[in-house]
Formats: structure tokens, sequence, C-alpha cells
């Protein structure tokens, strides 16, 4: 059978602007291209400004992931600028990250995700959708998915108040700054956030975790595709303690098999195949440059392809959870052994390959949505409320830092340098860079490329499975 | 029954925190709201170019009316990229089935800056026909047939952080590219960095309202003279934020707030940029109510066509 190749573009339901190309042969993809088409630049925006200024303007790179970028770049001028949490700021980072990590999940699976899974009402915008759309869900559970996606749609907003408590106003918190936080916890506000976070953890628990493993149930075929290299980092996000050396999310790589240590430094960009100067190439992250060119032949993306000592690293829930490795959810543990046979407690008892697949990857986000409800639940009892979350601080004439944090959908890095106070440098790189990157220098394919190779596309006139694993990145 | 703009005027100032918007309205308008119900959607294409998503996911956290009724019962939102089921060509397809069916009557809103620069290369929003589709063409396409845009958030409006010093892209607002481009359809801007909701529910719901009761032109002309001088509804933008702070009597005492761990006292030596900016964010508030910039830290001035670059640095006024 001949190759045909199948361009969608726009790739809906993600945020940003993402087309993906890919050529099936017999019924399968057997080669991927993700293209990423706009481009703002942030890092040549950021130069030449005060340092502080910073953790406002990088969250507006991402509306649905601004207080995974404040924290990044609060945590560099952090470790550039010497400064030292107090205990309540590093809680109330927790907790204004924590219930956006929680809303982001719940976004993810219902508002972006589940109208590849559950058939929504036959108007807009829920139509048009394929004529061919693999809809398989027994009428109960499809109408249980159209209803929670309406109630999701409250659940997400009432998360998104939990954040602005202390975040001020979401999206685009004021509350994250160097040094701290800006909103010293009153019992009352404490209290606010407990009530609301009570109803988006019930939620979770009743609603999003059996509703994901029960979907399972029906597209079992999903465990078995989009696995992609299995390899994976996590940098490490919500620290438990002010050592910054233990995080709920635990840094880390898994590479061929292996676990090791994660070293911010083994951190390079090829740019062969991105609309950026070839000269560029291969620098290490610290020391990346960012000059545009859009004619330059044979790119074909505005995304970096990043790099670990030179692989291709897959971020987000199903790294984090595998490196991570913590206790199934007890209804995960129940219906997993009711209704897949498996006798799983720790979350590696699924298997890389179950976990590395389409469904793998939103079974490893619910089951990290249960995870940061139990800790969010310990952050609330660990605060003291009125006691200080902001540290005084100088910004020294010279100074370089960097800092690691987790987004929703995967591990975020940022870069400063500071001469004569203001940003002389400063580097991002981002989740979706590592995820949905072009090939590198060497021909290897970004992370999602190659998870595309082997799906399937029966039909390609209507190609279901390229855009339901592109989303189960959630990039 | 009429709704002219002093009552629109005092309608929004009487806002109370986290109430919403639907509550507050003329009655002209709580009927479009059920009017809806019998399936006269106006049709609307959510354009996102330069951007974040982050007015999509602020226009979610819309309280009254829930945004599941402005999605599913206020309005027909026929394309938008983040929420709606179909993808690729079939969704290019459908922007255009719906501007060709709706000539004149439908409605576009756009997140996020227009790059001019390389050809608008810099903002690829879809192909067709193996053919690419700048953000430039698509709203050169579909902006002198719509009924009215609606430039959401200061990108949109203004050109925003993608148009800040350092840029190379040459971000650009809705309005001033129809301008440059001989566009004449009349422009809302409703900036914010993001907007708070209720700007953006509140103003769709203020122009549905007007036009059912003046029909389409000249009930679009009756909004556009509710804007300032730079386009956006008095009503929400009309009053600075400073001169009307709870803080701004510590400001006249001279009681000011020495760091981000002491509550009492005006921010202004923090940085505060209230004094230049205009929103109502100080009676509104966000998120349901339970919190607004400056009693958190400082306001920025994102409503502003300056935003950033005029009002930074943000944490100091000196």
């Amino acid at each position: 059978m001949a190759k045909t190749t199948i361009a969608i573009d726009p790739v809906t339901r993600i945020e940003g602007h993402l087309k993906a190309e890919v050529v099936v042969e017999n019924g399968k993809v057997v080669d991927a291209r993700l293209s990423g088409g706009m481009y703002r630049g942030f890092e040549t925006i950021l130069r030449g400004r005060d340092p502080r200024d910073s953790t406002q303007i990088v969250q507006r790179i991402c509306g649905v992931c601004p207080t995974s970028h404040a924290n990044a770049s609060a945590s560099a001028q952090d470790n550039a600028f010497g400064i030292r949490l107090t205990d309540n700021a590093r809680l109330t980072r927790n907790l204004i990250l924590g219930a956006n990590f929680l809303q982001s999940h719940i976004l993810h699976f219902y508002h972006l995700t589940a109208l590849d899974f559950v058939e929504g009402p036959a108007t807009a915008p829920f139509v048009p959708r394929y004529a061919k759309s693999d809809l398989r869900l027994p009428a109960e559970a499809n109408k249980a998915g159209v209803d929670q996606y309406i109630e999701a749609l409250e659940v997400r907003r009432i998360a998104h108040e939990m954040v602005a408590l202390f975040g001020g106003r979401m999206p685009h918190v004021h509350g994250i700054v160097p040094g701290g936080t800006t909103e010293v916890p009153t019992q009352e506000a404490l209290k606010e956030y407990a009530a609301r976070f009570k109803k988006v953890r019930a939620f979770i628990e009743e609603k999003y975790l059996p509703l994901v493993y029960t979907v399972g149930t029906v597209y079992t075929d999903l465990f078995k595709q989009g696995q992609g290299f299995k390899n994976c980092v996590c940098f490490g996000a919500f620290p438990l303690d002010g050592t910054g050396k233990n995080n709920l999310l635990k840094a880390g790589v898994f590479v061929d098999g292996q676990d090791k240590d994660f070293d911010p430094l083994k951190i390079t960009e090829d740019v062969k195949y991105s609309w950026f100067a070839a000269d560029t190439t291969g620098l290490p992250f610290s020391k990346g440059k960012t000059i545009p060119d859009v004619d330059k032949e044979g790119a074909y993306s505005f995304v970096k392809a990043p790099r670990y000592e030179g692989k291709s690293m897959e971020v987000g829930p199903a790294a984090r959870m595998w490196i991570t490795n913590p206790d199934l959810s007890p209804i995960g543990q129940k219906m997993l052994k009711d209704k897949y046979g498996l006798d799983a407690r720790k979350f590696r008892d699924l298997g890389a390959d179950n976990v590395f697949s389409i469904m793998g990857r939103h079974v490893a986000r619910a089951e990290e949505a249960w995870l940061l409800a139990q800790a969010v639940e310990g952050w609330l009892k660990e605060i003291k409320p009125g006691e200080a979350t902001w540290t005084k601080f100088d910004i020294p004439a010279k100074a370089e830092g960097f800092g690691c944090t987790e987004a929703p959908r995967g591990s975020l890095i940022h870069y400063l340098d500071v001469e004569d106070k203001k940003i002389a440098n400063y580097q991002i790189v981002s989740a979706t860079l590592w995820n949905c990157c072009p090939r590198d220098d060497k021909e290897q394919r970004g992370p999602l490329e190659e998870a595309l190779i082997g799906v399937d596309v029966p039909d390609i006139a209507n190609p279901v499975n390229v855009g339901r694993l592109i989303r189960a990145f959630d990039p | 029954m009429s709704l002219n703009r002093r009552d629109f005027v005092k309608l929004c100032t009487g806002t109370v925190a986290g109430f919403g918007v639907a509550q507050m309205f003329h009655p002209a308008i709580r009927e479009v709201l059920a009017d809806t119900l019998t399936g006269k959607r106006p049709p609307v294409i959510w354009l996102q170019g330069q951007g974040c998503t982050g007015c999509s996911v602020t226009l979610l956290n819309n309280v009254n009316p829930s945004i599941a009724d402005v999605l599913l019962k206020i309005i027909s939102l026929d394309f938008h990229p983040t929420v709606m089921g179909s993808e690729g060509g079939q969704a290019i397809a459908h922007i255009r089935s719906i501007a060709s069916q709706w000539k004149g009557q439908f409605f576009v809103v756009v997140e996020g800056a227009i790059p001019l620069a390389r050809d608008g290369k810099y903002c690829v929003i879809g192909e067709a026909g193996h053919e690419e589709i700048t953000m430039v063409d698509m709203v050169k396409e579909l902006a002198p047939n719509a009924a009215a845009m609606l430039a959401v958030g200061t990108c949109a409006a203004y050109g925003g952080i993608p148009a800040a010093k350092g840029s190379e892209t040459e971000a650009t607002g809705v309005a001033s590219f129809l301008k440059q481009a001989g566009i004449a359809t009349p422009v809302v801007n409703i900036p914010g960095c993001p907007p708070q909701p209720d700007w953006i529910v509140g103003t769709i719901a203020l122009a549905l309202g007007l036009i059912k009761e003046k029909g389409l032109k000249d009930g679009l002309a009756e909004v556009v003279s509710m804007l300032d001088s730079q386009g956006r509804p008095l009503p929400f933008f009309g009053r600075n934020v400073h001169d009307n702070c709870p803080y701004l009597k510590d400001f006249d005492a001279g009681k000011m707030s020495p760091s981000f761990n002491e509550k009492e006292g005006c921010r202004y030596d923090l940085g505060c940029k209230g004094p230049m900016a205009h929103c109502d964010s100080f009676e509104r508030k966000w998120n349901g109510g339970v919190n607004w910039c400056v009693a958190n830290a400082t306001c920025i001035g994102c409503t502003e066509p300056d935003f950033p670059d005029g009002t930074s640095p943000f944490y100091s006024n000196k």
C-alpha cells in the first residue's frame, strides 16, 4: 500500500499553535513531524529589564501554567541572589502551584481531551467532529462524561479561586515574587482555601479518577500505542523542606531502562530543524541564543530541540510518576484489580509499556492529581497563619542562577544572568520544547514525534489516534 | 426598553465583588440571556494569534452567567482552537462556512497579537489545501465581513507583551491592524493581561442587548459610543485604579506598606502602578471576588496601551 501524508493543522484542544504531519503506511504511522507555528521572543524581550519583572513577564508564556513559569523565574532569582525562603514562602508557593496543577489536570482531561473519547452534544463547540470519530463509550459512561464535562467547568474554576487566594488573581498571579510570596496567610484565607479544596478533591476521587479508569477499560488498545523512547526526566517540584533536595515530585532521569540523578548542566539545545540561526545549535541551555531565521532551509518549527546528554526526553505526568513511583490511589488499585485484573500497588507496577501510551498518560495525570491532593492537605496543616512569606534581598550588580520546577505539562527550567542589576541573558526551556520538539542535529526525533510511530490510522480520512496521542501529552 | 450609557455605567459601578454580570444588568440584557435558550445563538469565531491562551482561561472563570451557559446558551462558539471538537482542515473549512453563511452577522474575537513581520510567518494558525494560513491572512479574510471584532486582552488590543521592547515580530493590535489594512469593521478593546471575565461577558451581553433593541447597525454604533479614547468600554475601564483604591486613604495619610509582608498601607512604594491604570478590579475583584491584584501585591498596569514597557519596572516608582 502506498504511503500517504496527512497534515493536521491546527491540532486543537492544546495550548498554542501546533501542526502534525504524519506519513501513514498499511494503517500505521511510519514517520511524523511536529511544527510549532508561533514565535514571540520572550528571551530577547526580557533582556535589559529589572530581573524582578521577569516573574511577571514569563507568566505570559502560558496562560494555563503561569504559576509554574513564575515559580521557575522566582526560584532562579532566589538562587542567583542567595535568598533563603521562609517555610511559609515555600508552603504558599506549593499551595498556589498545587491548586493550579489540580485545575490544569481537570481542565486537560475534561475540556481538552475528553472529546476524544466522549461524544458531546451535536452543537457548537462540540461539532463539527470527525465523521467516524471512533467514540465507543457505552451510553451510561458517555452520559457521565458529558455531565462531568459541565461539572468540571465549575470545579476547575473553584481551583482557580484557590490559586487566587494566595496568588491575588488567576491567570497570571501577582503573589509569586523573588524572595517568596506576597500573601501572608490568614486563618480566614486558609479556611476559604480548604473549603474549596474539599470540593476539588472530592471531584478527583469520585469522578475524575474513576472516569479515566472506566474509559481505559473501553479503549484498551490505547494502552498499546504511542510508547516512544520511554526515556524521561523530572526536574523536581513541590519542595517538602528548605534543603531544596526533597520534593514531592522527585528530580531524576530514566534513560535506557536505568535511573540516574538529574543534573541541569547536561541540557543542550539543537536547532538544525528549528527556525533559528544555524550557528546557535548545540549550546548548553544557559549559553543559549535566540536568533530567529524563518527562511532557514529544512527547518520546520519554532520549537528548539532540547536534549539531556544528547537524548530526546519525555516530560510530564507519566515521566514524573514513573520517576517518583508513589503508591497508586486506593481507587486506582481497586479498579485496576476489578476491571483490569492487575495487581498494582506502586505506579511502576503498571509497567512501562502501559504507562508510556495514549491511555497510560491519562492515568498518570489522574493519579498525580490524587497524589497532589494528599500533599495539599498536609501543607494546609504545616503552614503558619500570620507568619512572613517574603524575605528582603538586594539585587547584586552581577549574579546568575537557575530555577527548576514542573509545569502540569512537564519540566521547566529558567536561567538568568544579571549584569549591572539588569537581565543580560534569560533562557527558558519549557515542557512543550521537550515533548513537541523537532528532530535534533543527529536526526533523532522529538519524544512526541517518536511516540507517533506505529500509531493506528486505519482510516486516513479520520486520523483520530494522532490527535489523541498528541493531546495525551497535554502540549 | 432602552439602555443608555448612563444607565449602563450606573449598573456596572454598582458592582458587588464576585457577583458577576448577569444579575446586575438591565432587564433588556437579561432578556437576551433568556432569549438565547431558543437556539438563536450568534456565531463567534475566536482566533488566537501571539498569545498565551490566558484570555480563554480567564473566560472559563466567569461566574455569573456560568461559563457553561455562555458556551451552550448565549453564543455559538463555532471556532475556538482550545475547546472545539474539530481539528485540522475540517476546522478551517468550518470557519469559512460560518463566515459565508452569516456574512455581516458573525463576530470575531481575537486573542493575542498579530505579527506583521516576515509576511506574518511568526504566527501560522492552520492550513488549507497545503497552503499555510497566517494570523495576518485570517484576520484580513474575516474582518471585512464580520459584524464586529472583539480584541480580548492587551495583546489583541494594543500588542501587549509580544510587542514589548526587544521583540522582532512587529506584533500589532487588532484596531491598528485594521486601520493599516483599510478595514472599517468596528473594534471593541477589552484589555487586561488577562481581562477580568466580567469585562468580556459583560461587553458581549451589552452588545447583544443593544443589537436586539436597535438592530445590528444602530446597536453596534451605541456600543462604540461607550468606548473611551483607547477603544475600551468606559463602564469597565473608565475609572482610575489609584483614585478608587481602598488604600487611597493610606496614601493620603502617608501610610505606606514597606514590604510584601505588611498588608496595611498603600502599595505605592512597592511599585504599584494603580495611578496609571484604568479598570474596576478595586471593586469587582477577581476569581469569584476572593482577592485582587493590589490587595495581594501591586498593580502592574496591565490594561494600559503601553503595558508592559510604559508600566515597568513593575516594582519601583522611583
